[in-house]
C-alpha cells in the first residue's frame, strides 16, 4: 500500500538539480529564482545550488536573479542543468536557518544576515567584527588583547549563571562557541525562540550560523590574496601622578622621614613602559574553483599580532580545504571540510596593567644591584633584603620575568552527505559528522630571581600543562519537500549525537624542588537530540512548527530530557508591489521554547567524592592522608527553559531600496540554572547548582538598511539599528521573603572578597549595590559619611541600595558604505546608552593610604584625588558609579579598486583603515565598554591603523 | 531496481548502526581519577580513613586543592573561609586582644562590635560549622554496621571505623559547641536527616547542650585512651576537655551551675599524663608536633608547609601580624601582611619590665596606643606564632607554616580547674589550684618571681591570667562573655565600640546573629534577640 503510493509519485516527478553562477566570475549566485511554467519553483542556496521536482513532461525552466538577465533553460531529458547568468548587483534573498534555508519572503522569524562582502571590504579580521554594530540587539564586547575572544550577548542574555554565549553553528555543525575567522562567510543571527528552538539545547542565547562559501561546479580556478598590516597605538593612559608631582605629594601629604626616605630619584612612567606600539599582519591565499568534478576551495593563512602590552603575541597558521563534489546525477552531494590551525601564543603577565597604575613613579625600572634580576623591588629591612610580599610588583619585572607561552593545534573535520532517493526525489537524507580537536601544550615559567615570586627557599615557578578539548558530532536528518498546487510543505526529522571531552594535566615545579606536582583532569558530556519541523506556505502565508527533544548527560535520568516546541507564522500583506512606495510588508509572530543546560560541572547532578590534591592533605600520625570530600549536589537539577514571544514587521520601501525590520519580544527564562545558597546543614556546602529563579528580558529592536544612492558610478548604503532591552529578575529563591537580601556578586580589587553588585528580585541583573555618599556644600564627598536611607539612626548594611546596572538599556549601530567610481569609503559606529561602570581604578587609587604602607613601600595615586581627598578607600560609595554611555566609531575604511591593472580577469584593491578612531563618553576612565561593569585592570583597546590589499588572479 | 534497494538498505543499516546505542552514552560517570561516585568510593576500604581525614582537614584547609581552589564553601574568599581563621577572628578581633588594619569587607565590624546579620565573616563561620556538621552526619550515615556488612568490609577496618565514628561524633560535638557559644540558637541536623531540599529545625540552648553532652559521654569510652591515638586525631582527653569547657560555660549557655563537673573532667585531663613543657614559646613553633611542646598539647590542628596548605589557618596567624619594621624572615616567612596588632589593654596585663616571657610583643617602631586602626605601626605587633622551629630552623615553606594550632592544652585545663574551684565547684581545692597556676607561672617567669599565693587568686586574676597564657588561642571572647565583660561598660578597651578609648556596647552582642542569608532560606529560623 505504502509502496504503491510512493511509486505513484515517482512516476509524476523528476528531480532536477543544478548550479547558478555569475557568467563573469564563475561564483555561485545565491537566491536566484528557478521557476517552472506553472509558477512553482525554488531558489538557489548558499552555494548556488538548486533542486526542484519538475513534473514529467516539463520542457523548460526560467532562471532569474535581481540585476541579471533572466534565462530560459531547456530541460528536456536532463536531470542536471548549470546556468550562468550575466551581469548585475547582488541582493541576498536566501536566509540560512536551522537545518535549511528560506527566502526572505517566506521567513517567519527575526533573522539578521550579514555577508563578509557587505559594506566594508577587508577591514575586518574576525567574524565578531563582522557582526559588530550590524545587528540590532547583538552586543559584542571584545578586549584589547591579541587573539582574545569576545563576549557575545544576544538580547541581553537569558541566564544569570549559566552560559550566555550563543550557539555557533559552522556549516551545519554546532561545534564551538567561538566564531573564528572572517573570510568568505555568511553570518546569520537567529534571535527569536521560534527560530532557535530547532536547536533546542544550547540555543537559549540565540544562534549564530556561519556558512562558508564554496566553489561551484564549472567555476574557473582563481587565486585570491588578501593581506594587511596594522599598527596599534594606545591613545590614553590612566591619569596618575608623574614622578615630580608624586614627590611633591609625598612631601606635602606625609612629610615624615618614614615616607620621604622611600622616594626614588627616577622618573618612570610605568604605563608607557609596559605598553608598546604593536604591529600586526594578516595574509591569506585562497585557491577556488572546480577541478573537473570537484569544486574546491583551499586557503592558507598566516596571522601575527603583537599586543600593546609588551611581549603579548598571537601567531596563527591556518590551512583549510573544502571539497563539495556531487555524484549520482547530483542525488548524492558530498561536502567535506578540513581545517587545521596552529597557534603560537605568548601571554604577557596581565598583572602589570594594574601594577603600572599603582607603582611609585619615582622608582627606576632597574637598579645597580644584581638581586632580583636587576629589577627594582620593594624590599624589607632584613639582612636578606627580602621583597615585601604585599607591595605591588615591578610592572616591567612582571612582564619580563614571566614566560607564559603555549602552542595550540586545532583540527576541525566535518562533512555531510546529502542523498536524495531516486524513487522519491522529494525525500532527502543528510548525514553530518564533525570532529573538532584542539590540543594545547604550554608553560608558565617565572624565573627564580623574580621578586614577585620570592621564596627564601628558592623562588620562581614552573608550570607545564597540556589540554585537549574534543567535540564530536553525528547527525542524521530526513527532509521531505512537497508542493501541491500552491501549497508548499517541508517536513524535517532528525537525530543528533554530540560528545564533548576535555582533559589535561598540569605539572608544577619550583627551581629548587624539581619534583613535579601533577594535577590531572578529564570530563565529558553527551548530548542527544531528536528534532522535527514542518513548514508550510501558501501564497502570502508562511508557517512553521517544530519540536525538539534534548537529553544531556549532565542531568539525572529522570530529569535528562527536555522538550522544546516552537511555532511561527508570517503573512505578507504587500509583496512584489513594484513602483509603489510600499513595495513589501510582512507581519511575523513567533513562539518558541529553548533549553539551557550549560552550568556547573558535567556531573552536576551526581553525588560525587572529590580527592584532595597533595597540598591539601591532613596529618594522621606520621602519615599525610589524602582526603575525600562529598560534593554538594541536587539530583533533581533540570533544564532551564526560555520561552520567547516575538512579533515582527518587515517592510520595504521604493522597490526594496529601504528595508526595515522591527521586532518586539519578551523572553521568560524559568528554572534558571543557578548556583544558589541552600539552608545550612542541608547539603555538603552552602551553595548548590540547581534551578531557582526566573528572569525576563523584553525589548524592541529595529534594523533599517537603505540604498540611498544606487547608480552605476556611485552607490551609498546606510544601515541603522537599535535595540532597547529591559532585564529583570523575577524570582530567585524558593522561599519568597520580602527581606531577602539577594546574592552579592561582582568582586572588586582592593578589599579581598568585597563585592559591588547584587542579584535580587525586581532588579536588573548585577545592579550596583552601594552606599549613598554624603557631600558637603562644595560638592565634595565627606569621607565615611553615607545616607541613612532607612532612617533608623544608624548607617549599616541595611542602608546599602541598588543603583543602575552594567548592561545598556539601549544599543545603537550605524554603518555606511559609499562607492564612487573606484573609490569606496565605509564606516561603522555604535552607541551604548544607560550602561554604568564602577570605577574601581578610582575607588582603589584615590585615597591617601594607598600611597604609603608602613611595611615600607609607596604607591601612586590618581590625579583626581583632590576631588575627594579620602584618606581611606571608600569602596562601597556610590560616588564611583559612573554613566558608561558612549558613542564609538569602530572603523573608517577608504579603498581604491585598481581594476585589471594586473591583467585581464584579474583584480586589485588597496585600502586603508583606522580602527577605533573616536570614542565619545562622559566616563572618566579610559573606556566604559566593560561587560562586567567593573573597571579595573582592563586591557586597553588600541587605535589601529591598517593598510591592506586584496588581489585576485 | 534491485541495485537501488541494496543501496537504500545499506544506507539505512548504516544509519541505524551509527545511531543505536548512543542513548547509553547519557549515563556518564566521571572519568577524572580525582572524582569518584558515591557507589564506587567505598569499594576502597581506605576511603573511610580518607573521609575522616577530610572532616579533620575541614578545621585546617579550605578546599581540596590547597592552598586555594575547589573550596569547601562559597560566597566568601576561600582564604577567609578557613574554620580556624574564622573562629580566631570571631574570638579575638572582637576583644581587647587584637585590631586589624585591613579594609576587607566588614572585617572591622568585629573590633567595632557593630556587626549585623549580613556580615560575611560571621556567615563564613556559621557555614563552616555546618559544613563540618554535614560531613560528620554523612560519615555516620555511610558507616553503619549494616552498610559495612553489605559492602563486606574487613574485620580490622570495621574495628577502625568504630573509632572513626566516635571521632566524627566528637568533631560534630565540638562544632555544635562552637555554634552554641557563638550563635546560641543554631539549626540542628543529625545523621537522621538526609541531604537535599529540607529546612533544618532551629534548636535551643538547653536541647543543644544536652545533645552535645550526651554525645560526648556516649563516645568517651569508644575513643582511644589519652595519648593513645595518632597525632592529629582526638582521644578521650579531648572529649574531657570539651566537656569541661561546656560545663564551665554552662551558666552562660543554659543558666545552670555545672562547676562540679568541670572539676571532674579537668581532673581526668590533668591526671592523664600530660605535663607543662619547659618552654612556653615552643608551643607555638613550627615543630610543635614533635618537640617537647607535645607534652602539654591535648589536641592540635596540624598544618604543614608542603602538604597542608591554606590561606587561612596558621598561614593567616603567622603572616597577618608581621609588618612595619619587622623582618619577615625572622618569623620564618616570606612576607608580612601588615594587619593584626594588639591593644594596650592586653599589653598592660603583663608587667612593664617584660619579665613574663609570654608577652611576645614587637615594639620597635610600633606605638603602644592606637591612633588609627588602619595604620599597622599603631599598636604592638604580636609574634606568638612563628614558622621557626625550637632549634631556630625555618619551616619547610616560607609561605605556609608548619606550625600546628594548639586547640586544647594542659594549661587551659589548669586554669579551668582553678576558675571552677573559685566558682564553687565541689571537690575543687584552692591550694591545688594555686599550685597549678604557679606551675604555669614558673614557666613564664625564669626567676620564679611569678609565684602567687592563695590571697592573689580571685576571679579577676584568673581572667587576666587566661589572657596572659592563652591570648591569640581563640579563648578570649568566650572568657570575656563568661565574666560579663565582653559587652556593656564593665570593661572598656581601646577601640571597643569603635571609639579610641572604648565605649560600652549592647549585651545582645554577647552572641552573634543568625546570618540573614540562612534565615531567608530556612523559614524555621528565628533571629537572636537584638538583631
Amino acid at each position: 500500500m505504502q509502496k504503491q503510493y510512493l511509486k505513484s509519485w515517482a512516476l509524476s516527478l523528476t528531480l532536477l538539480t543544478g548550479t547558478v553562477t555569475d557568467a563573469d566570475t564563475g561564483e555561485a549566485l545565491i537566491g536566484a529564482s528557478i521557476v517552472m511554467k506553472g509558477g512553482e519553483g525554488t531558489v538557489t542556496d548558499f552555494d548556488g545550488n538548486f533542486e526542484v521536482n519538475v513534473p514529467d513532461g516539463s520542457k523548460e525552466i526560467f532562471v532569474s536573479y535581481v540585476g541579471y538577465t533572466t534565462q530560459t533553460v531547456d530541460i528536456v531529458g536532463k536531470t542536471v542543468v548549470n546556468v550562468a547568468l550575466v551581469s548585475g548587483s547582488t541582493l541576498d534573498e536566501v536566509l540560512v536557518v536551522g537545518y535549511g534555508t528560506v527566502t526572505r519572503e517566506k521567513a517567519t522569524g527575526a533573522i539578521t544576515q550579514i555577508s563578509s562582502e557587505d559594506f566594508n571590504k577587508g577591514a575586518i579580521t574576525s567574524a565578531q567584527d563582522l557582526i559588530l554594530g550590524k545587528a540590532a540587539g547583538v552586543q559584542i564586547t571584545s578586549g584589547g588583547d591579541p587573539g582574545g575572544g569576545a563576549e557575545i550577548l544576544i538580547r541581553g542574555g537569558s541566564s544569570l549563571f549559566a552560559s550566555n554565549a550563543p550557539l555557533v553553528v559552522v556549516d551545519g555543525v554546532p561545534l564551538g562557541d567561538q566564531v573564528g575567522g572572517s573570510r568568505n562567510i555568511f553570518i546569520t543571527i537567529l534571535k527569536d525562540g521560534s527560530q532557535t528552538a530547532i536547536y533546542g539545547s544550547r540555543a537559549s542565547n540565540g544562534v549564530i550560523l556561519i556558512t562558508t562559501k564554496k566553489a561551484a561546479l564549472g567555476q574557473k580556478l582563481t587565486v585570491d590574496y588578501a593581506g594587511n598590516i596594522g599598527y596599534s597605538q594606545l591613545t590614553d593612559f590612566v591619569d596618575v601622578l608623574d614622578a615630580d608631582e608624586y614627590r611633591t605629594y609625598i612631601n606635602e601629604q606625609w612629610g615624615d622621614e618614614a615616607q620621604t626616605k622611600l622616594l626614588g630619584d627616577a622618573n618612570t612612567d610605568w604605563q608607557r613602559e609596559i605598553y608598546q606600539n604593536a604591529i600586526a599582519t594578516d595574509h591569506a591565499v585562497t585557491l577556488s574553483g572546480a577541478m573537473k568534478q570537484f569544486p574546491i576551495r583551499a586557503t592558507l593563512g598566516y596571522t601575527n599580532k603583537q599586543g600593546t602590552l609588551k611581549t603579548d603575541l598571537f601567531q596563527r597558521y591556518t590551512g583549510a580545504l573544502n571539497v563539495n563534489p556531487k555524484f549520482l546525477d547530483n542525488r548524492l552531494q558530498v561536502n567535506l571540510n578540513a581545517k587545521a590551525m596552529l597557534n603560537n601564543n605568548r601571554f604577557a603577565n596581565r598583572g602589570a596593567i594594574g601594577s603600572a597604575v599603582a607603582f611609585d613613579p619615582t622608582q627606576p625600572i632597574r637598579t645597580d644591584s644584581e638581586a632580583y634580576g636587576g629589577y627594582f623591588a620593594w624590599l624589607d629591612q632584613s639582612a636578606a633584603m627580602a621583597p615585601i610580599g604585599i607591595a605591588p610588583a615591578n610592572p616591567i619585572a612582571l612582564i619580563e620575568q614571566t614566560d607564559d607561552t603555549n602552542t595550540v593545534n586545532h583540527y576541525i573535520l566535518n562533512g555531510s552527505v546529502d542523498y536524495r532517493f531516486k524513487f522519491l526525489p522529494a525525500l532527502r537524507a543528510t548525514l553530518t559528522g564533525g570532529y573538532d580537536n584542539s590540543s594545547a601544550t604550554g608553560q608558565n615559567y617565572v624565573t627564580d630571581q623574580a621578586a614577585f615570586a620570592y621564596d627564601p627557599n628558592g623562588g620562581g615557578n614552573k608550570t607545564d600543562y597540556t589540554n585537549e578539548s574534543l567535540s564530536e558530532l553525528l547527525e542524521f536528518s530526513i527532509n521531505y519537500d512537497k508542493a501541491i498546487g500552491k501549497h508548499n510543505i517541508n517536513v524535517l526529522g532528525g537525530y543528533s549525537w554530540q560528545h564533548f571531552l576535555n582533559q589535561g594535566e598540569s605539572l608544577n615545579r619550583t627551581f629548587v624542588n624539581t619534583d613535579s606536582i601533577s594535577d590531572n583532569y578529564a570530563n565529558e558530556l553527551y548530548l542527544l537530540s531528536l528534532y522535527s519541523r514542518a513548514t508550510y506556505d501558501y501564497g502570502k502565508l508562511s508557517a512553521s512548527v517544530s519540536l525538539r527533544a534534548d537529553a544531556s548527560s549532565r542531568f539525572s535520568p529522570e530529569a535528562r530530557w527536555g522538550y522544546f516546541p516552537a511555532a511561527s507564522v508570517a503573512y505578507n500583506i504587500v509583496e512584489n508591489n513594484k513602483g509603489k512606495t510600499l513595495s513589501f510588508l510582512k507581519l511575523r509572530a513567533g513562539y518558541g521554547v529553548t533549553g539551557q543546560q550549560a552550568v556547573g560541572s558535567f556531573y552536576v547532578s551526581q553525588y560525587l567524592f572529590q580527592n584532595s590534591q597533595p597540598t591539601a592533605q591532613y596529618q594522621f600520625g606520621d602519615e599525610f592522608v589524602s582526603t575525600i570530600r562529598p560534593g554538594a549536589f541536587d539530583s533533581n537539577i533540570k533544564w532551564e527553559e526560555n520561552t520567547t514571544y516575538n512579533f515582527g514587521i518587515d517592510f520595504s520601501l521604493y522597490d526594496g531600496r529601504i528595508n526595515t525590520q522591527i521586532d518586539l519580544y519578551q523572553r521568560n527564562s524559568s528554572d534558571l540554572l543557578n548556583e544558589t545558597r541552600v539552608p545550612a546543614g542541608s547539603n555538603f556546602s552552602n551553595k548548590v547548582f540547581t534551578n531557582i529563579g526566573d528572569l525576563t528580558n523584553s525589548g524592541i529592536e529595529f534594523n533599517i538598511s537603505a540604498d540611498v544612492i544606487k547608480g552605476s558610478d556611485q552607490t551609498l548604503m546606510i544601515g541603522l539599528n537599535g535595540a532597547f532591552n529591559k532585564n529583570e529578575i523575577v524570582k530567585l529563591i524558593q522561599v519568597s521573603d520580602e527581606n531577602y537580601t539577594g546574592i552579592e556578586t561582582g568582586g572588586i580589587a582592593g578589599g579581598v572578597g568585597t563585592t559591588i553588585q547584587l542579584l535580587n528580585v525586581g532588579l536588573p541583573a548585577n545592579a550596583f549595590f552601594v552606599y549613598e555618599q554624603v557631600y558637603n556644600e562644595n560638592g565634595t564627598p565627606i569621607e565615611g559619611e553615607f545616607v541613612d536611607r532607612n532612617d533608623d539612626g544608624v548607617v549599616n548594611s541595611e542602608d546599602r541600595y541598588t543603583l543602575e546596572q552594567p548592561r545598556p538599556n539601549a544599543t545603537f549601530g550605524f554603518n555606511a558604505a559609499y562607492r564612487f567610481g573606484n573609490f569606496d569609503l565605509s564606516t561603522n559606529a555604535r552607541a551604548n546608552v544607560g550602561n554604568y561602570v564602577y570605577n574601581n581604578i578610582l575607588s582603589q587609587g584615590t585615597n591617601k593610604n594607598i600611597t604609603y604602607n608602613s611595611v615600607g613601600y609607596l604607591g601612586n595615586i590618581h590625579q583626581s584625588y583632590t576631588e575627594t581627598n579620602f584618606v581611606d578607600p571608600q569602596y562601597l560609595s556610590d560616588h564611583w558609579i559612573e554613566s558608561g554611555t558612549f558613542f564609538r566609531i569602530d572603523h573608517v575604511t577608504l579603498g581604491y579598486d585598481l581594476g585589471d591593472v594586473l591583467g585581464e580577469n584579474r583584480s586589485l584593491r588597496v585600502y586603508g583603515t583606522v580602527q577605533n578612531p573616536i570614542l565619545v563618553t562622559g566616563y572618566s576612565g579610559l573606556d566604559p565598554e566593560i561587560s562586567s561593569g567593573i573597571d579595573n585592570n582592563i586591557y586597553p583597546r588600541a587605535r589601529v591603523y591598517l593598510l591592506g590589499v586584496n588581489a585576485s588572479f | 531496481m534491485k541495485n537501488i534497494n541494496i543501496q537504500s538498505i545499506t544506507f539505512w543499516v548504516a544509519i541505524v548502526l551509527l545511531t543505536s546505542g548512543c542513548f547509553k552514552d547519557l549515563n556518564t560517570i566521571p572519568i577524572d581519577q580525582d572524582t569518584l561516585t558515591s557507589e564506587l568510593v567505598f569499594q576502597d576500604e581506605t576511603s573511610y580513613r580518607q573521609f575522616l581525614a577530610k572532616i579533620y582537614a575541614g578545621l585546617a584547609v579550605t578546599g581540596q586543592s590547597g592552598p586555594a581552589g575547589d573550596g569547601d564553601i562559597a560566597d566568601i574568599d576561600e582564604g577567609f573561609s578557613s574554620y580556624l581563621r574564622s573562629y580566631w577572628k570571631a574570638q579575638t578581633l572582637t576583644t581587647d586582644e587584637a585590631v586589624i588594619a585591613w579594609n576587607d569587607q566588614t572585617i572591622k565590624d568585629y573590633q567595632q562590635q557593630d556587626w549585623d546579620e549580613n556580615d560575611g565573616f560571621i556567615n563564613a563561620m556559621y557555614q563552616r560549622i555546618f559544613f563540618q556538621i554535614a560531613l560528620c552526619n554523612e560519615f555516620l550515615r555511610s558507616t553503619t554496621v549494616e552498610l559495612m556488612e553489605t559492602r563486606g568490609v574487613s574485620e580490622s577496618v570495621r574495628a577502625d571505623v568504630l573509632t572513626y565514628r566516635a571521632e566524627a561524633r566528637f568533631l560534630r560535638a565540638m562544632s555544635y559547641w562552637h555554634a552554641l557559644d557563638l550563635f546560641r540558637n543554631p539549626p540542628f541536623v543529625t545523621e537522621a536527616d538526609g541531604i537535599g531540599a529540607f529546612f533544618p529545625e532551629q534548636t535551643n540552648p538547653d536541647d543543644l547542650f544536652a545533645f552535645i553532652e550526651s554525645e560526648l559521654l556516649e563516645i568517651e569510652m569508644a575513643l582511644p585512651e589519652p595519648r593513645g591515638n595518632e597525632y592529629g586525631r582526638v582521644d578521650r582527653a579531648a572529649a574531657w576537655m570539651l566537656l569541661a569547657k561546656m560545663y564551665l560555660n554552662a551558666e552562660v549557655h543554659i543558666k545552670s551551675n555545672r562547676y562540679d563537673e568541670v572539676i571532674v573532667y579537668t581532673d581526668k585531663v590533668i591526671n592523664a599524663g600530660y605535663q607543662i613543657n619547659d618552654t612556653y614559646e615552643h608551643l607555638f613553633l613550627a615543630d610543635n608536633d614533635i618537640s617537647a611542646a607535645q607534652q602539654s598539647i591535648i589536641f592540635a590542628i596540624p598544618f604543614d608547609g608542603k602538604q597542608t596548605q591554606t590561606w587561612g589557618g596558621m598561614t593567616f596567624l603567622c603572616h597577618s601580624g608581621v609588618g612595619g619594621s619587622m623582618v619577615a624572615a625572622d618569623y620564618g616567612i616570606d612576607s608580612g601582611w601588615g594587619g593584626v596588632r594588639t591593644t594596650s589593654a592586653l599589653v598592660n596585663k603583663f608587667p612593664v619590665d617584660s619579665s613574663d616571657v609570654r608577652g611576645f610583643f614587637y615594639k620597635n617602631g610600633q606605638s603602644l596606643e592606637i591612633a588609627s586602626v588602619n595604620t599597622f605601626t599603631d599598636g604592638y605587633a604580636v609574634t606568638k606564632f612563628k614558622n621557626i622551629t625550637s632549634t631556630g630552623e625555618d619551616g619547610s615553606d616560607a609561605t605556609h607554616p608548619d606550625t600546628d594550632f594548639p586547640m586544647f592544652r594542659l594549661a587551659d585545663a589548669y586554669l579551668m580547674y582553678a576558675e571552677a574551684t573559685l566558682r564553687g565547684g565541689a571537690a575543687g581545692n584552692t591550694g591545688t589550684a594555686v599550685d597549678y597556676i604557679n606551675e604555669i607561672r614558673n614557666r613564664a617567669y625564669d626567676d620564679g618571681s611569678g609565684v602567687i599565693t592563695e590571697a592573689d587568686l580571685d576571679l579577676d586574676f584568673i581572667l587576666d591570667e587566661r589572657a596572659r597564657e592563652l591570648y591569640f588561642e581563640c579563648h578570649r571572647r568566650t572568657d570575656l562573655v563568661r565574666f560579663g565583660q565582653f559587652t556593656s561598660d564593665a570593661y572598656l578597651w581601646p577601640w571597643k565600640g569603635n571609639v579610641a578609648e572604648g565605649e560600652p556596647t549592647d549585651a545582645f552582642r554577647n552572641i552573634f546573629p543568625i546570618p540573614a542569608g540562612d534565615r531567608v532560606l530556612n523559614p524555621n529560623l528565628v533571629q537572636n534577640e537584638g538583631y
